[in-house]
């Protein structure tokens, strides 16, 4: 008997690795992402700590991977609606949104998005630059095929243009397509959802929203990346000038019991000591601060990784999280008011950049979908497992696992091997059903 | 091949990609003058089913024996040519690619006469190799599907089990006479407070029951010889020694505790005592009654100049323990000196708050004045500064508690030997990739989890644990593996059987023969080229990157178009 397949939801790098796993050992897999490519923030992020691994070059050979295995179908624009039946025998229906772009046809060639004439905040890029209505999500993008944003595309709003069906030359333009349901019958559910970045104007702190050079720490990622909107030079947004002195700001809407998550989010010291060293290694001549509450170094390399930001690269560390942050009309320079709580001291310090490392937070269609799975959701949404201590992995629902940031904040290596156990957990599945 | 080489040569427009800033049509009509080319063509997209065929049909249509495509990059394309190719019947190590999108069009598209030029000279390169090329073979070699899992802690029995789930024997071999590791020592777990003995005591005895785990107590592994799929595993169990059989290996032997002796008064002042001390008081249900007032001090050496990693799990211990302590008995006063509380993560920033709210004192200190502990009259006295009330406070105690960290296991130098993997600098074992190959070696078929790679928490543990599992299951699943056909080659007539190579391989492919010279073990060659690159007598080359294919593609880029 031919087993069963098993359905990854979340195309992150934890849904890539449990693929990968299955697939590898002979298992069919169907992974699904609800946007128009696989990759997740890992393909989003500039650079990785402890090891400064570039980390679209790293995930990229992995997204490929996916792409070519003969066992794994790539369902994207896609989202789990419906699910029945119990470990073993799982009906899932998964909603397809229309792409308007034939995938048999489409090579990616990226014609379309030069010439349409439609400019659209890109979202990827953290709004921080801008993309057409027809777009390819990243050029790593897998599968790498354009897609229609059909809320901004002249065609679908105004029934006008259709330049870049004009132009495809493998004629791949489909404004006809609709969406699309898909059953799969499967023997297990992996979900690895990940999380998103609080938007931290939500909290009314630091002038987020409100002065253009505080940004959070994934616009940061953007704004450093080579292939970001400004190719990798460090401008601040609001006139373009090179930021020379930087704050990190730790904490921003985490371990509070105010406005925000009463949570650590378990990354960000590491990824501010990051941010911190790559702006030392574009221009060691930067000042570069780091503001925190507790340094949280628990990884393997992390104390280590630390301490060469500060004797190396000379990055400062100031333990106290800053009072408030002022924009100096005349200079554009913001102001940052801070108690240094190891001796008292309360400075103000000019800045061109201050970058809030935010809380990651549980996706809100988490809630959705614990429904359609029959999953918990702890207080703060994201997924509970069956025992803190004896199941990290397993949930309530026999055959569906979690992995990865979408049942609480962990790093990248923390995921994949997270994505590897639920692998191990749908192959025991498959054999038991099987048998 | 024997035959004459008739190559032909594909460059692809890729859209605008290449075709924007490359002049396509002059690259395809100065490859056909190139020698022993027959035939050049362009497409606009090559990998298109379109472009493929086309290649297919020249293939035949032109007798052709070598293709070389000019396109984007062989990281994602390479495999797709190479099947084509073989699906006309041609071997896959016959095509050769040059990347004219990334290195070319994209790199210089502001000077489109230059990266013409520079595409001309790639795909003059790739012919020069192409006309060299040969077919290769990629052996099969066989997974035996039994895996061996070296710990009988929490971590090597959940491997163990997952293994044997998916429908593999197991050979589990633990140093001690006992299964359990060190949750046997430990009274209660975070973030729950479950009774260690709960979460041990049932994996334990389904090992035990388990028709296809076979345990061996009292053993350690002395030898290890073979490569992935085929490991021949010496063990001595008590003296006598046995031999397993196994495909894979899943290193899972934990770590230590440190006993910090001579730190803060450890083994000098009396009721001085490490947190696993305390687990043991715990578990012997010892009730501390006469203790009123308890000092837990945290890096306890770790996070050192000695010592510089943190220990990750002594501050939710810690929190954990004092919790207790309070809930126990709300008069007692509790404190906590601490450098920065590594409470990550929801439960554990939870427990942070229940410790706050209990009414345990956390009391921050700094690392250039560390705390004192002396004898007092009553116990243990210590002094503490504290920054942050710029002051130095002197706590009368019952009993100053030590949050010792987790160290490498002092056998970890001798198993790695026999493994052949290496350690950190913090000697606990080093896995392939810190991101993205957390559970593997970069030896093939040998895996780590748990704490033998460096200190987690149960949880962490029981994850990995499962997720070294799954990749040991992968090649066992699979049964067969294809090898990689591009490895080295050793010239014996040319080895001076010198063993640089050997010393130089990461991957532990080559050893020494009967007669002293070099052989290569293809099934664990990467085909990385460090041997051949080091070699004095030029006695190794590579499997389809030959000395002669890097000279006459080297010679080939310094000749003008």
């Amino acid at each position: 008997m031919m087993d069963k397949p098993v359905i990854v939801i979340g195309g992150g790098v934890a849904g890539i690795q449990a693929s990968l796993d299955l697939a590898d050992r002979g298992l069919k897999v169907h992974l699904v992402e609800k946007s128009p490519s696989i990759g997740g923030v890992m393909a989003q992020l500039d650079k990785t700590f402890p090891t400064m691994d570039c980390s679209i070059c790293i995930l990229a050979p992995k997204m490929i991977e996916c792409f070519r295995h003969p066992n794994i179908t790539i369902h994207t624009l896609s989202q789990v609606k419906e699910v029945t039946g119990k470990e073993g025998n799982f009906d899932v229906k998964v909603l397809k949104e229309p792409r308007s772009v034939d995938a048999s046809k489409c090579t990616g060639c990226g014609l379309c998005s030069e010439k349409c004439p439609t400019k659209v905040s890109d979202d990827w890029q953290k709004g921080l630059s801008e993309r057409k209505a027809i777009y390819i999500l990243f050029p790593q993008a897998v599968p790498l095929i354009a897609n229609i944003d059909r809320e901004h595309c002249l065609y679908f709003q105004k029934g006008i243009c259709q330049v870049c069906s004009k132009v495809c030359p493998a004629g791949a333009i489909d404004y006809e397509q609709q969406p699309e349901e898909i059953s799969l019958n499967v023997s297990s559910i992996i979900v690895a959802t990940g999380f998103q970045e609080l938007n931290p104007s939500e909290l009314g702190e630091y002038g987020y929203g409100r002065y253009k050079d505080v940004i959070t720490s994934m616009e940061f990622e953007r704004l450093v990346c080579a292939s970001g909107p400004t190719g990798g030079h460090l401008n601040r947004p609001s006139d373009g000038k090179h930021a020379d002195r930087i704050a990190f700001v730790q904490c921003v809407g985490s371990r509070t019991h105010k406005k925000g998550y009463p949570y650590c989010s378990s990354v960000c010291c590491m990824y501010a000591t990051k941010e911190a060293v790559l702006i030392k290694e574009h221009d060691p001549g930067s000042e570069v601060t780091i503001f925190y509450i507790d340094l949280k170094v628990f990884g393997q390399g992390f104390q280590q990784f630390v301490d060469r930001a500060k004797q190396h690269w000379g990055v400062e560390y100031v333990r106290g999280k800053p009072g408030e942050i002022r924009r100096n009309p005349l200079t554009k320079d913001l102001a940052i008011w801070y108690e240094d709580t190891m001796t008292g001291n309360v400075y103000e310090k000019e800045m061109d950049l201050v970058v809030l490392c935010t809380t990651m937070i549980a996706r809100p269609g988490n809630r959705e979908l614990a429904g359609v799975l029959g999953l918990k959701l702890d207080e703060w949404g994201f997924f509970k497992s069956k025992d803190p201590v004896r199941s990290p992995i397993e949930t309530d629902v026999p055959g569906v696992f979690v992995c990865g940031c979408c049942h609480g904040p962990r790093d990248i290596p923390e995921s994949v091997a997270e994505a590897s156990a639920t692998a191990a957990c749908a192959a025991e599945v498959s054999r038991r059903c099987a048998s | 091949m024997s035959e004459e080489p008739r190559i032909g040569v594909f460059v692809c427009h890729c859209g605008i990609n290449i075709g924007g800033y490359v002049d396509v049509p002059d690259v395809v009509e100065y490859a056909t003058g190139l020698p022993d080319v027959v035939y050049a063509e362009p497409n606009l997209y090559m990998c298109s089913s379109d472009g493929l065929q086309k290649i297919q049909e020249a293939i035949k249509k032109y007798e052709l024996n070598r293709v070389v495509v000019a396109s984007c990059t062989p990281r994602t394309h390479e495999p797709l040519f190479q099947s084509a190719c073989e699906e006309a019947g041609l071997n896959k190590y016959v095509f050769e690619m040059a990347n004219i999108r990334d290195q070319c069009s994209w790199v210089h598209m502001h000077e489109p006469k230059k990266a013409t030029q520079k595409a001309k000279s790639l795909v003059r390169m790739a012919v020069a190799k192409a006309r060299l090329l040969v077919p290769e073979e990629e052996p099969e070699i066989d997974i035996r599907p039994t895996g061996l899992v070296i710990g009988g802690g929490v971590s090597g029995l959940t491997s163990a089990l997952s293994l044997a789930d998916q429908g593999f024997k197991v050979h589990l071999v633990e140093k001690e006479d006992r299964l359990g590791g060190t949750l046997l020592k430990l009274d209660t777990l975070f973030s729950s407070n479950v009774k260690a003995s709960e979460v041990i005591n049932p994996l334990v005895e389904r090992v035990k029951a388990s028709t296809d785990v076979t345990v061996h107590l009292d053993s350690r592994v002395a030898d290890v010889k073979g490569f992935i799929g085929s490991f021949d595993v010496g063990i001595e169990t008590r003296g006598e020694p046995e031999m397993l059989s196994v495909g894979t290996i899943i290193v899972a032997t934990g770590a230590d505790y440190l006993s910090p002796e001579g730190l803060y008064g450890y083994s000098q002042v009396d009721n001085v005592v490490t947190q696993m001390e305390l687990e043991q008081l715990f578990k012997e249900g010892g009730r501390l009654d006469g203790v009123k007032t308890l000092v837990m001090i945290q890096c306890a050496g770790s996070r050192n100049e000695e010592r510089p990693y943190c220990s990750r799990v002594c501050c939710t211990e810690a929190i954990k323990n004092a919790i207790k302590l309070v809930k126990e008995n709300p008069k007692r006063d509790v404190y906590i000196l601490y450098r920065d509380l590594q409470t990550y993560g929801i439960e554990f920033s939870m427990m942070e708050y229940d410790a706050k709210k209990s009414g345990v004192k956390l009391v921050m200190y700094d690392k250039e004045r560390l705390p004192e502990v002396t004898g007092g009259e009553r116990g243990p006295m210590v002094r503490v500064y504290s920054p942050l009330l710029d002051e130095e406070l002197t706590i009368e105690t019952d009993m100053v508690v030590l949050s010792a960290p987790i160290i490498p296991n002092e056998d970890n130098e001798a198993l790695s030997k026999h493994l052949k993997v290496p350690l950190n600098s913090d000697r606990f074992f080093m896995e392939a990739h810190v991101k993205l190959r957390p559970l593997d070696f970069a030896t093939d078929g040998i895996y780590v989890c748990g704490t033998a790679h460096s200190p987690k928490e149960v949880a962490e543990s029981v994850s990995q644990a499962k997720g070294a599992a799954s990749r040991a299951g992968i090649p066992m699943a699979k049964g067969r593996l294809k090898t990689a056909a591009i490895t080295s080659v050793v010239d014996e007539a040319k080895c001076s059987g010198c063993g640089t190579c050997i010393e130089l391989c990461v991957y532990n492919a080559i050893t020494k023969n009967e007669r002293g010279l070099a052989q290569v073990t293809s099934a664990v060659c990467k085909g990385c080229g460090v041997c051949g690159a080091s070699c004095p007598e030029r006695a190794i080359t590579m499997r389809h990157f030959t000395n002669e294919e890097l000279e006459a593609q080297g010679l080939a880029a310094l000749k003008e178009a």
